[in-house]
């Protein structure tokens, strides 16, 4: 350790003070005042982002090359070594451990700061609801979670994170439990995320058996450790292709950088598993946003740009990447284009902006999609924030059709609101246009295949879609005509400060947010690329083939400012559409939705999607069972009694021969067997001591017997 | 280890079989030449020509095991003073009493069970 | 330091043990009828304070009393877990005493020197240091075992142990004396030196690793000397059960691992056979005969026996992680057997007679935190992942892998098998049973329910956060180097 660097050294305590906090909150809330509970609950995460703070500026102090702190707190699960395709590494162990480098720096500081203000915001958004320490106790469980996963210096506590921000995520979800569809959707979620949690679980002991370890990095220790003891998966990375046991697109790389994806899909609503975050609205609207759209959704993000050696090493996984977040961002969008529900528009509007972080990371713009993910937590965060406020001041109305000109009513909410849908229009100099347009202009110039241009086209139109829908949505909250029912009209107020002010403070992030990613031909310096450089893996020399993409940007130059200006009218054209349709036009959506009546309906039931899996996978799931059921009563009870003629009843004997005597039989068997074997040991057990000594007397001899031969053998 | 370890104790092994060979050879003298004219007074036991009555297997108090316990068990660890006695000056090196200390520690514990067993009634034949 | 303090040091946690437990009877002399409970508080306190000596001892982690005691990780860690199971018994019987209207005083004071005996195997260095230590324990259990003297089985079960345990441990002096005719001398470093220097002792000095490993294989309860563990261990008034399963065990162990290790590692081929039959014998036995058991208190008998099997696995690998291993194992079991003993203890009612599996029926309704934690006891014992019990086995399985005996892992993973019979057949009834007479288990008291409460989150804790005992572990197992 340098001097002074205390923060740095307690990086562990990050996530420990809204542990504590929770576990006061889960075991003694109930007894707690309420503002015992506030003082709690948002001190531990202020306090968090205190350290967090504290700790990144003295990371941002180290010399570039230095930002790496990792320290293992403790040993956590020790299994020795074994053998790997690297060959016999090192002591395999999972550490308690934390790494911060550049990338987590950027990620503790979006949760904790994102989350600080989130939380004020509940005070005093939940201020009226039962279950109020519950809820705070949840939301610090989450924070621990989540600090934990970005914190982990291996996969396996990573997964321990991934797993908790599930389980709280779950929780917050169904909240209100008594709610059926929100339990329902708690539930979704959870079985949803499984499926994916079954592919990371998969990468994992993949990454084991290959690697011979878990770690990511073996950088970041003191310099008093021999780093050489503790190995990590990007060491070994190295030393394998530099003896040439690893090379690019090799299988075993592409297999575990497509399972890491599986998990990632899950986790941030990919196709084909997003189905889960649009129900997850159900919870309260601080857990949207807090959990579903600025922290636990970008952890698949998160973990594809923590892994970007392992990807970069299997350019086949990183096509599916980024062709499957174009396709959910493309996908996503459309359908955010008819809801009515204003957080539903949100929750589409996620996934959709979350497939673009995945194809930043498919075309290699590791640094653009967290540069997105971080400019994305502040305007989303805002947006969701926006319309729980909409929806307190409207006495609970989610349905945006009984909206309108709440404007100048409420107008905090409404002018935040308003900066937010513009930086996610991607309109400069809003944060949204300076990662947005990084993202296309790394997807155009990602090569020179039809691919990278065709992912390009679906970026932008999605870009023009975003905006249509962001400014459908205001057009119809703030805008227009009052659609208010009547009782409620009355009742329509500001929200107190604790939530607007969260709300301004977002506000100033979206605007300049952005800024610190300026690219270098807007005049800028890019800091955050700079700031990222350090993690982003650039593969040795001996794979010329990889390198070749990084591609010199001077002659590209024109080329950029045209795509920066087509993506800036295509989000005004956009603007524009929704303003004649919305606004000026009475009467014309209305006309348009009858018009395309099919492809509305289409969107509208969301690609009947819901259905679908619910034909493919639940009720099949169900027959299965269903069908085992009555295999069970059909086939080995039901058919032997009916004896419905004779081939039937030959068929029924066969069965029945085979069920008691082969299967019961192997079942007594082994009972019997087993039954049998403890006889000698029950024969043994006279309860005689005579006996006892008898059996001892002969172990002795036995055993003298052994040895004297073994010593007549030494003679 | 070579043979020669054991064929030290070869006149062990010898001393042992020639005391076997003969006290087994004297008995089947004995019963191979001797007279045997039993009577009943001859097939009665021993009992120093006194008329022997009734069993010898006589049940008796158990306070006698516990007296004979505590006895030996005081006994042995008296005894145990002797060869602390006899290496009393290698425990004293130079003018330090550490062995005399050790002793008066060891002498206090017993006194300890000594006034258990007295507190507890174990002392007492009448109870 | 003075040498003499120095030495004291390293025996600090025996002497505290035995200060406290004269204390103890002598407080009894003179306490009135009325004022015995003190004195299980203060066995209590002697127990945590030995357990705090365990850190003074390591203060000077060397030879001692000219190399009879040897003070290193192994014996701290060992001498850790001694009093720390002594500290679970203690407040795990206080009840039961109560209930069964037996003596306070003198049972803490048999506790404490069985512990102290114990504690002195854990750390002998030499063969009679040990034998000391192995009788100061074996007579304490001796009379512990019959504490409840009015019942006929706790007589029975005091008069076989003392009976067959007199029986073994002459054979470990026997076999201490044959080593020491063979080498002349009975101290463990020497006799490695020995080796080292290639003076290989003879076959008279086999002879005697045999006789030790009888006397030793007796107190450990391992095939085929456990004849007499299963009535010994259901007519011992149940907190002692507790403590036979894991303390002596422990130590037996600690002992077998000291002595053959330091004193007859490089006859490791010698004795490698006897240990991998008696593994295996150890195990089948153990877990067949645990099948047929109605009687819960006995079925744990069984249970434990097959326990030590998986635990001579360990050593029949020979190597450091195998001790790690086994010693990894040694906590977990010891701290979930007595778990599951004192849940026993809890559930038995006057004169213990409830024992039979049926009497559980309806237990998870009736009071679901004791069910719960015998849940948890049951399935870390069966080895299921996140109880400690799985990791446990796991390591051991690991270490007979990597040894290159592939059969003792296969065996291993069958008893497994077979013992998930009989533990689950208890979950069941505890969960899916009602009982056929209606009955309302006694209160959970302040002592039962903190020792449940502490095992069940050690069979856990150590389950999911291995890392620390496992290191812990790997540092003892590294003293034989």
């Amino acid at each position: 350790m340098m001097p002074g660097e205390y923060f740095l050294e307690h990086a562990g305590w990050i996530p420990l003070f809204p542990l504590v906090s929770a576990a006061l909150m889960l075991f003694l809330g109930r007894r707690l005042p309420k503002f015992a509970v506030n003082l709690f609950c948002v001190g531990s995460v202020f306090i968090s982002f205190v350290f967090s703070a504290g700790a990144v500026y003295q990371l941002a102090h180290r010399a570039a090359e230095d930002r790496f702190f990792q320290k293992i707190l403790f040993i956590w699960i020790p299994a020795g070594v074994y053998h790997t395709t690297a060959g016999p590494l090192a002591n395999f162990a999972a550490d308690w451990g934390i790494l911060l480098d550049p990338l987590s720096s950027v990620m503790i500081l979006v949760v904790t700061g994102v989350g600080f203000l989130i939380h004020v915001y509940s005070t005093g958004y939940m201020a009226q609801e039962g279950g109020y320490y519950r809820f705070f106790g949840y939301l610090n469980l989450f924070m621990f979670s989540m600090l934990t996963l970005v914190l982990a210096n291996n996969l396996l506590l990573m997964f321990v994170g991934w797993e908790g921000v599930g389980l709280c995520s779950y929780l917050l979800i169904s909240f209100y439990f008594h709610k059926k569809t929100a339990s329902d959707a708690g539930k979704k979620a959870f079985i949803v995320n499984r499926v994916g949690d079954t592919g990371f679980l998969l990468a994992i002991f993949l990454s084991s058996v290959t690697f011979g370890t878990i770690r990511f990095t073996s950088r970041g220790f003191e310099k008093l450790v021999d780093a050489t003891q503790y190995p990590g998966m990007l060491d070994a990375l190295n030393i394998g292709i530099a003896s040439g046991v690893f090379a690019v697109g090799m299988p075993v790389l592409t297999a575990i950088a497509l399972l890491m994806f599986v998990g990632a899909t899950g986790k941030s609503a990919q196709i084909p598993l997003y189905v889960w975050l649009p129900d997850a609205m159900e919870g309260p609207t601080p857990v949207s946003a807090l959990i579903h759209a600025a922290t636990m959704v970008t952890a698949g993000v998160y973990m594809v740009v923590r892994m970007n050696s392992l990807f970069q090493m299997a350019p086949f996984a990183m096509h599916v990447v980024a062709a499957i977040g174009a396709l959910t961002a493309i996908y996503a969008a459309s359908m955010g284009l008819v809801q009515t529900d204003i957080k539903r528009v949100l929750a589409y509007s996620t996934i959709s902006q979350l497939g673009y972080m995945f194809l930043a990371c498919g075309v290699g713009a590791f640094v653009g999609g967290v540069f997105h993910l971080m400019t994305h937590a502040f305007f989303k965060a805002l947006l969701f924030l926006g319309s729980g406020s909409v929806i307190h001041a409207l006495s609970g109305e989610q349905d945006m059709r009984k909206m309108g000109a709440l404007w100048s009513k409420i107008p905090v909410t409404a002018k935040t609101f308003f900066i937010a849908t513009l930086a996610i229009a991607g309109i400069p100099p809003f944060a949204g246009f300076f990662s947005k347009d990084e993202i296309l202009w790394k997807t155009f110039s990602g090569g020179e295949e039809v691919f990278y241009k065709v992912l390009w086209v679906v970026g932008v139109i999605t870009a023009g879609m975003t905006a249509f829908y962001m400014f459908r949505l205001v057009n119809m909250t703030f805008f227009g005509t009052s659609r208010v029912e009547h009782e409620v009209e009355h009742h329509i107020h500001e929200s107190p400060p604790s939530m607007t002010v969260p709300l301004i403070i977002l506000a100033i992030l979206s605007v300049v947010g952005g800024w610190i990613g300026k690219p270098a031909s807007l005049g800028g310096v890019n800091h955050f690329e700079r700031w990222l450089e350090p993690v982003i893996f650039s593969p040795p020399a001996a794979l010329a083939g990889l390198a070749e993409r990084a591609l010199p940007a001077a002659h590209r130059e024109p080329m950029e400012y045209i795509l920066m200006a087509v993506s800036v009218l295509i989000a005004l054209a956009g603007i524009w559409l929704a303003r004649v349709i919305y606004l000026q036009r009475e009467g014309l959506a209305d006309r348009l939705a009858e018009k395309w009546g099919p492809l509305y309906t289409l969107l509208h039931r969301k690609y009947y999607m819901d259905e679908i899996y619910d034909a493919l996978f639940v009720q099949r799931t169900k027959d299965l069972a269903t069908a085992l059921g009555m295999f069970d009563r059909g086939v080995i009870d039901g058919v032997g009694v009916n004896g419905s003629g004779a081939l039937t009843l030959a068929i029924c004997r066969i069965s029945m021969w085979w069920d008691t005597w082969i299967v019961d039989g192997l079942v007594g068997l082994t009972g019997t067997l087993v039954r049998l074997g403890s006889y000698p040991a029950r024969f043994v057990q006279t309860g005689k001591l005579q006996s006892y000594a008898l059996v001892i007397v002969l172990g002795v001899l036995l055993l003298l017997g052994y040895f004297l031969r073994h010593a007549m053998g030494m003679v | 280890m070579s043979p020669s370890y054991l064929s030290d104790y070869a006149p062990l092994l010898i001393h042992i079989l020639a005391a076997m060979i003969v006290a087994g050879a004297l008995l089947s003298l004995s019963v191979l030449v001797g007279y045997r004219r039993p009577s009943r007074e001859k097939s009665e036991a021993y009992e120093c020509g006194i008329h022997p009555t009734g069993d010898a297997r006589e049940p008796f108090s158990v306070k006698f095991y516990l007296v004979a316990i505590l006895f030996i068990l005081f006994d042995v660890e008296a005894i145990f003073l002797y060869p602390w006695a006899y290496v009393f000056r290698d425990l004293n090196p130079g003018k330090s009493l550490a062995g005399f200390y050790e002793m008066l520690l060891y002498i206090v514990i017993l006194l300890a069970g000594y006034i258990y067993l007295w507190r507890k009634g174990a002392l007492d034949w009448n109870r | 330091m003075t040498p003499a303090l120095a030495d004291a040091y390293s025996l600090a946690p025996v002497i505290t043990a035995c200060g406290f437990g004269i204390l103890i009877i002598v407080g009894d002399a003179f306490l009135p009828r009325g004022g015995k409970s003190l004195l299980a508080r203060i066995g209590v306190v002697g127990a945590l304070a030995s357990l705090a000596a365990v850190t003074l001892a390591s203060r000077h982690t060397d030879d001692a009393y000219s190399g009879l005691i040897r003070t290193d990780a192994f014996s701290l860690f060992l001498e850790s877990l001694i009093f720390v199971i002594t500290v679970l018994v203690m407040l795990g019987s206080y009840d039961y005493l109560v209930r069964e209207g037996l003596p306070l005083g003198e049972y803490h004071a048999l506790l404490l020197f069985a512990a102290s005996g114990m504690a002195v195997m854990a750390s002998a260095n030499e063969l009679l240091t040990a034998f000391v230590g192995l009788e100061i324990s074996s007579i304490a259990s001796y009379v512990l075992a019959g504490y409840r003297r009015t019942a006929s089985k706790s007589n029975e079960s005091a008069l076989k142990y003392f009976l067959l345990g007199s029986f073994a441990t002459a054979f470990f002096l026997y076999g201490a004396a044959m080593v020491y005719g063979a080498t002349g001398t009975t101290r463990l470093d020497v006799l490695r030196e020995m080796f080292v220097a290639g003076r290989a002792p003879g076959p008279l000095m086999l002879l005697g690793c045999a006789m030790i490993l009888v006397g030793l294989g007796f107190k450990a309860a391992v095939a085929p000397f456990q004849v007499w563990t299963p009535d010994v261990y259901e007519g011992a008034p149940t907190p002692v059960t507790a403590l036979f399963a894991s303390g002596p065990k422990a130590a037996a162990f600690a002992l077998l691992v000291r002595i053959l290790v330091t004193g007859f590692g490089a006859a490791n081929a010698t004795w490698f056979w006897a240990i991998w039959v008696s593994a295996v014998l150890t195990m089948f036995i153990g877990n067949l005969a645990a099948l047929t058991q109605n009687n819960v208190k006995r079925m744990l008998a069984y249970s434990s026996i097959a326990h030590a099997g998986y635990l001579l696995v360990a050593l029949a690998a020979r190597s450091e992680i195998g001790i790690a291993a086994l010693l990894y194992y040694l906590v977990v079991y010891a701290l979930v057997t007595l778990g599951a003993f004192t849940i026993i203890t809890h559930l038995g009612e006057p004169g213990e007679r409830r024992l039979e599996i049926d009497a559980y029926a309806g237990l998870g309704t009736r009071q679901p935190f004791t069910a719960f934690c015998m849940t948890i006891f049951l399935l870390s014992l069966l080895g299921l992942p996140i109880t400690a019990g799985f990791l446990g086995k796991f390591y051991i399985f690991d270490s007979a892998l990597k040894a290159q005996l592939p059969g003792l892992a296969v065996m291993l993973a069958m008893n497994s098998v077979i013992g998930a019979y009989y533990y689950l057949r208890l979950v069941r009834v505890m969960y899916f049973t009602e009982p056929e007479q209606e009955w309302t288990p006694e209160p959970v008291t302040a002592g039962v329910g903190a020792v449940m409460f502490l095992t069940a989150v050690a069979a856990l804790g150590f389950g999911l956060f291995p890392g620390p005992l496992m290191t812990f572990a790997t540092i003892s197992a590294q003293s034989f180097r």
